[in-house]
C-alpha cells in the first residue's frame, strides 16, 4: 500500500484514531508520519487532524481550485470540494460523479487500484452489457498489464475476469 | 439460546472470532453526513420494515431501539462487538437489528447508512461472508444500493469503496506477542493490504494479547481474493504461533507464570480489567498447551466480554465504586476457575 498522504511512498506507519468521535485511519510512510510530528504510532495525535484530511484531498496543481472551481457544488446535497477536503466526507453518491477527477487521485493513492472487481449490485448486475464492458474493461487493463511486463497484476487480474464471466455465465442459465 | 461469543469454533485456540463487515447505502437517499433528522428516520424505518416484512429474515432478526438505552448498555453492546465505539456517541436518529444469537448486527445511520456485521466464533469466514452476501443480496433488491460500475458500492469515506468489505479475525497471539514478533509483521501486512492492530487497551502492549487481523484495501480486489489473502495469512500466523509456543513453553519461567496466574484468579478478592487481561491471556496459553484443565475456551470467551467495566454492571440498580466493581469482577472469575486445574 502507498502512503496516503504521499502517495509516493510505501506506507509502513498506520495511524488510528479518534476525532469527534470518529475513528479514523491512516497509513503514512516514514517521512511523512515524521513530517507531521507522529513518531510513536500508539502515542496521541499532536496536531489538528483536519489538516491532514485536507492534505490527503489536495490538489497537486492547487491553481486548480480558482475561482470558479471553488464554485462548484454537487446538485443533489449541495457539497462542495471544499467541504469534503474539510470533513473528509463524501455527500452522496452524486458527488462521486460531481467531483470524479479532484476525488481520483485520493482515491488511487488510498487503494493502489481504480477499478472495482467485486460483487456487483442488483440492478447492475440485472443489465448485461454493464457486465460485459466490465469484463472488457479488465481484459484491456490485463493487456496493459503484460505489456508491461507486470505479471503479477495480470495474473490478478485475470482471476478476477475468470470470476466475473463465471458470474455471467450462471446468468445465462 | 447460547449468543456466538460463548462459543469457541474451528481453530479455536488462537482465532477467537471471525468478523465481516458490509458498508451499504441506500441509492435515494444522501450519505448520512447530509441527511436531515427526517431523512435519518425514513432510512431506518426502510431497512425495518423491509427486514420485518421478510418472511426469511423477521423470525431471526429483531429492531433494537437504541435512542432509549442508557450509557451503560450502549457500553455493553461495544463491548460485546456488536457496534462500534463511533455508534454509541450519539444514538439518536441510529438504528440497530441484531439476531436472535447476536451473531448478525446491522447498524443504520454509522458511518453509512447500513454497516451488516456477521460474526462467529473460530475461523469461520467462508460461512460468515456467504451468511453476510445473503442479507446483502436481499436488502440491496428491496432498497437498491447506491453502487458505480467502476468505483463499486459506494460510501461516504472513500477507504471504504468497492466492496465495502472489512473482514478480520481476532487472535489470541502471547507467543508472538512475547518475543516481540507482532510489530515486524504488522510491518509486513500492510505491503499485503492487510493490517494486525490490538484489539484490547490503547498501550504498546496490547491487554491480553489479542489482536485483530483485517484487510485495508476493497476497490480492484474481489470479496473472494481479499478473504483468501486473510485465510493465508490467518493461516500462518496460526502455524507461527503454535510454533512459538512448542517453544516458549520449555522455559520453566513461562509455565510459572501460567501457574501462579490460575493461582490468582482462583483466589483473588479484588481484580482490575487490566490484571484480568493479563493473567487471562496465560490461562488461555496454558489451556492450549494442556498445563491448565477444567475450563474450555468458550468459558474463556464469555468471561472476556462478561468482565468489561460495562457489561459488568449492565445489570446492577444501584452505582459501582471501582473498588466494587473489581470486587464483582473477582468473584466472578473464581467461579469460571472453580474447576480449573
Ligand atoms: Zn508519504
Ligand atoms: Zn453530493
Amino acid at each position: 500500500m502507498l502512503c496516503q498522504s504521499c502517495g509516493k511512498n510505501q506506507a509502513n506507519t498506520h495511524i488510528k484514531k479518534f476525532i469527534n468521535g470518529n475513528l479514523t485511519e491512516y497509513h503514512l510512510c516514514e517521512q511523512c508520519a515524521n513530517k507531521i510530528g507522529y513518531q510513536d504510532v500508539l502515542s496521541s495525535f499532536p496536531f489538528d487532524f483536519n489538516n491532514l484530511l485536507g492534505s490527503f484531498f489536495e490538489e497537486k496543481n492547487s491553481s486548480v481550485l480558482s475561482n470558479k472551481s471553488k464554485s462548484v457544488h454537487c446538485e443533489v446535497c449541495g457539497s462542495s470540494f471544499e467541504d469534503i477536503s474539510r470533513t473528509g466526507k463524501i455527500g452522496c453518491a452524486n458527488c462521486y460523479k460531481t467531483f470524479f477527477n479532484r476525488l481520483m487521485p485520493s482515491i488511487e493513492r488510498i487503494h493502489g487500484n481504480t477499478n472495482h472487481t467485486g460483487k456487483i449490485s442488483y440492478l447492475a448486475s440485472s443489465d448485461e452489457s454493464l457486465i460485459k464492458n466490465k469484463i472488457n474493461e479488465l481484459k484491456s487493463e490485463m493487456e496493459a498489464a503484460i505489456k508491461d511486463q507486470n505479471f503479477e497484476k495480470a495474473a490478478k487480474l485475470r482471476d478476477e475476469i475468470k470470476e466475473l464471466t463465471q458470474k455471467e455465465g450462471f446468468k445465462d442459465e | 439460546m447460547n449468543s456466538w461469543f460463548e462459543q469457541s469454533g474451528p481453530q479455536g485456540d488462537i482465532v477467537i472470532s471471525s468478523r465481516i463487515r458490509l458498508a451499504r447505502n441506500i441509492e435515494r437517499y444522501p450519505f448520512p453526513c447530509k441527511l436531515s433528522n427526517d431523512q435519518k428516520s425514513n432510512v431506518i424505518n426502510d431497512i425495518k420494515s423491509t427486514i420485518l416484512n421478510s418472511s426469511d429474515f423477521k423470525e431471526k432478526l429483531n429492531y433494537v431501539n437504541v435512542s432509549s438505552i442508557n450509557k451503560i448498555e450502549a457500553q455493553s453492546l461495544v463491548e460485546h462487538h456488536l457496534v462500534s465505539p463511533e455508534f454509541i456517541n450519539d444514538l439518536s436518529y441510529k438504528g440497530l437489528i441484531l439476531s436472535e444469537d447476536k451473531s448478525i448486527s446491522i447498524m443504520i445511520n454509522e458511518e453509512d447508512h447500513i454497516r451488516l456485521q456477521v460474526m462467529s466464533p473460530g475461523f469461520e469466514l467462508d460461512n460468515i461472508y456467504n451468511i453476510a452476501d445473503k442479507l446483502d443480496s436481499f436488502l440491496d433488491k428491496k432498497l437498491s444500493f447506491s453502487f458505480d460500475n467502476k468505483l463499486g458500492y459506494l460510501t461516504q469515506c472513500p477507504t471504504n469503496l468497492g466492496t465495502g468489505m472489512r473482514a478480520s479475525v481476532m487472535l489470541h497471539l502471547p507467543a508472538l506477542s512475547q518475543c516481540g514478533a507482532i510489530s515486524r509483521i504488522s510491518s509486513d501486512l500492510i505491503k499485503l493490504g492487510l493490517t494486525i492492530r490490538g484489539i484490547y487497551g490503547e498501550g504498546s502492549e496490547p491487554k491480553g494479547d489479542i489482536y485483530q487481523l483485517s484487510n485495508q484495501i476493497t476497490l480492484g480486489i474481489s470479496e473472494k481474493t481479499a478473504l483468501q489473502n486473510l485465510k493465508d495469512i490467518t493461516a500462518q500466523l496460526i502455524s507461527r504461533e503454535r510454533k512459538q509456543r512448542s517453544e516458549i513453553t520449555k522455559n520453566i519461567h513461562v509455565i510459572d507464570a501460567i501457574c501462579r496466574s490460575r493461582g490468582i484468579l482462583k483466589n483473588t478478592i479484588l481484580l482490575s480489567n487490566d490484571e484480568f487481561m493479563k493473567l487471562m491471556s496465560n490461562i488461555r496459553l496454558g489451556v492450549s498447551i494442556g498445563i491448565v484443565t477444567g475450563i474450555s475456551f468458550n468459558k474463556i470467551n464469555e468471561l472476556l466480554i462478561k468482565v468489561q467495566p460495562a457489561t459488568l454492571i449492565r445489570d446492577e440498580k444501584q452505582n459501582f465504586t471501582s473498588i466494587q466493581r473489581d470486587q464483582k469482577r473477582a468473584k466472578l472469575v473464581r467461579k469460571y476457575m472453580n474447576e480449573a486445574n
